[in-house]
């Protein structure tokens, strides 16, 4: 399966209610798959091309906010445009799920795969102090692992979660075991299980709110403080990375996605030059595992961080590594995904030698 | 008459009007005489006429109603500034049984809420959207409106809105009753007692369509926006009488509902 039919499909074995989306390359096979499944028929899910990648997003919130599990998916100028969404959906803390397969940017860029979208999916990307909780996929296996894992993550959260992924693994044809279907939930569960949602006030209860406004400045502080508290425990939680030949590595990659693939294989490269590399890859990007690169850093010679961008990972590698080894960047951009032997000249160039 | 009590007077069997239950007990924010209050209060009552208040759900926009869920005991969200009806569109697919309804101001729906609005109704989604036009932005302090009059003058158009350069104001009612998807599209206000009545029946037909499960019933009620217009509530009724309504005129303009 390509990485975003294993995405659509596992959205629905998960369970979800609804997909709200707008066609962009290289993501459109997440919707054309769903139309083409009639989830509807399946489990009930509703499936709706929106207008515009606006009303998307807030066709999530709206759903969102009654308790469903719903999902949108993009490329990098759709989410562009859903960031205000997003920064409502975070403020409202509403559980949903967000599929980005990057392509190259700015602007209308390219088509082609790129991973220039770390910053506005890390560090808020709409207005406010807020987080999303990001998945990086590496494999078409993890494209559909992290439907079903985002969904439970935003729900125990309360909190949008994007998966991360870019426009080589989105198209990438893998083998992939699926989870069985999970029911959809009922209403009385979710009534159960979110008794915050919008679902008709009854009389045994007081009406639910759906908001992100406070007026009373104090409230709104309380509420950022709340929100701040949730996403250190976040980060206590769920941080997940991948350590691969770590043990007695002098020299370390830290990369996500694609990079993280060609540069396991520039790991071999380099192993069969006699030099002992490594690689750690994060799988979540919020939260990022700067402790287990902190404790690497004690250990190791020097870290090369390889990402299809100008480089903005890279600055949270910095950040946990502090002035103790060597940090830098080498990635390619506009689309090109770098080879592994590039990446084995860049860790002689900057690192090694450097 | 003179020597009634206080207490006599509200007996039960004296009562002849009570502010229905579907209202909080919170005053409104709205300022005195203004249109939202009172519509605020005929969408309720509609709702407890129906008795469908555990079955509702009201999204609020961005403008002076934002407030809205402040006021109307119901499930509500509030939506970012002219989303509310892509809410609603997932709200009443995911939930068909439920009611749905926004209530948008002019510059909600009619600017920024522009594509909502239209692909909502293009898209005949079954829900009621409640559109109240005060030919300004009421809320940021009176603004032009994509709603204003020719010749109107606002905070952003002080001397009166020049349609060669800032456009024509814009018909959305008439716009979206051309369209496929919306079933009931009427014009109404709330500026007397006769005008409440037909306005409140309107609203009640809005609802009772939502079980034909057909599109969209879309209420405009032109309103005054007293503050913005830098009139008292009284000029602001004459007002609205004497350039709004010709440019706005009252009535029916879609009834498909058959
Ligand atoms: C994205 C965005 N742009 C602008 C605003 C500022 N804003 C708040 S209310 C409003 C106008 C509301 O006017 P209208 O919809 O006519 O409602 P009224 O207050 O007149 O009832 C604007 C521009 C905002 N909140 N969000
Ligand atoms: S500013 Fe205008 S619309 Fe807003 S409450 Fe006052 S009169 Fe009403
Ligand atoms: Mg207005």
């Amino acid at each position: 399966m390509k990485g975003n039919e294993a995405f659509a499909e596992a959205a629905i074995r998960a369970g979800a209610d609804g997909y709200f989306g707008y066609p962009i390359t290289p993501q459109s096979e997440v919707m054309e798959y769903l139309m083409a499944e009639k989830p509807h028929e399946r489990t009930g899910m509703v499936v709706l091309q929106a207008e515009s990648e606006v009303a998307a997003i807030n066709m999530v919130y709206g759903g969102a906010a009654c308790g469903k599990r719903v999902l949108t998916s993009s490329s990098s100028p759709g989410i562009s445009l859903k960031q205000e969404g997003i920064s409502y959906i975070a403020g409202a803390e509403l559980p949903c799920l967000i599929l980005n397969v990057v392509r190259g940017g700015p602007g209308l860029g390219t088509i082609q795969p790129s991973q220039s979208d770390y910053f506005q999916s890390t560090k808020g990307g709409g207005h406010g102090d807020y987080r999303m909780i990001v998945l990086a996929p590496s494999s078409v296996q993890e494209m559909a692992d992290f439907a079903g894992l985002g969904f439970d993550l935003a729900f125990k959260y309360r909190n949008p979660v994007m998966v991360l992924s870019d426009g080589a693994i989105g198209q990438m044809m893998e083998k992939v075991e699926l989870e069985e279907q999970r029911p959809r939930f009922t209403e009385e569960e979710i009534i159960k299980n979110t008794p915050w949602a919008t679902t008709g006030k009854t009389k045994n209860r007081e009406r639910n709110i759906i908001t992100s406004l406070n007026l009373d400045s104090a409230k709104q502080e309380q509420h950022n403080i709340d929100l701040q508290k949730k996403y250190k425990l976040i980060q206590e939680k769920e941080t997940r990375y991948e350590l691969i030949n770590c043990e007695d590595a002098e020299y370390l990659i830290v990369a996500y996605g694609t990079s993280a693939r060609l540069s396991q294989k520039a790991v071999d490269l380099l192993r069969n030059q006699g030099i002992k590399a490594g690689l750690l890859r994060p799988i979540t990007l919020f939260p990022f595992p700067t402790k287990a690169i902190s404790e690497l850093a004690d250990r190791v010679k020097g870290i090369l961080t390889v990402e299809m961008s100008a480089g903005q990972m890279v600055e949270d590698v910095k950040l946990a590594v502090g002035c103790r080894v060597k940090v830098e960047h080498f990635g390619r951009m506009g689309g090109i995904i770098p080879s592994p032997a590039e990446v084995v000249e860049a860790m002689h160039k900057k690192i090694i030698g450097g | 008459m003179a020597n009634i009590t206080k207490e006599e007077i509200r007996k039960p069997e004296n009562l002849v009007y009570k502010k229905t239950d579907l209202l909080t007990d919170k005053a409104l924010s709205y300022c005195p005489g203004c249109g939202h209050g009172t519509t605020h209060r005929i969408v309720m009552e509609v709702l407890e006429e129906m008795d469908i208040q555990d079955k509702t759900i009201g999204i609020a926009p961005v403008g002076c109603s934002v407030l809205a869920y402040d006021f109307m005991n119901i499930d509500m969200q509030q939506a970012a500034h002219g989303r509310a009806p892509a809410l609603a569109t997932a709200i009443k697919r995911l939930m068909p049984e439920k009611f749905v309804f926004t209530y948008q101001g002019d510059g909600d729906l009619a600017a920024i809420g522009t594509a909502e609005t239209i692909h909502a109704c293009n898209r005949g989604e079954n829900i009621v959207i409640i559109f109240i036009n005060n030919g300004i932005y009421g809320m940021t302090g009176g603004q032009m409106a994509p709603t204003t009059l020719p010749g109107m003058k606002s905070s952003t158009s002080p001397y009166g809105r020049d349609t060669h350069l800032m456009g024509n104001p814009l018909k959305m009612t008439e716009l979206v009753a051309q369209l496929p998807g919306t079933i009931y599209v009427t014009r109404q206000s709330v500026h007397t007692p006769s005008n409440v009545r037909k306005t409140k029946k309107a609203i009640r037909k809005a609802f009772e369509n939502q079980k034909l499960n057909k599109g969209v019933s879309f209420v405009e009620v032109v309103s005054n926006c007293n503050s913005g217009w830098k009139m008292t509530p009284v000029q602001s009724n004459k007002w609205m009488e004497e350039n709004m309504f010709p440019f706005y005129p009252l009535g029916d303009i879609k009834v498909n509902t058959d």
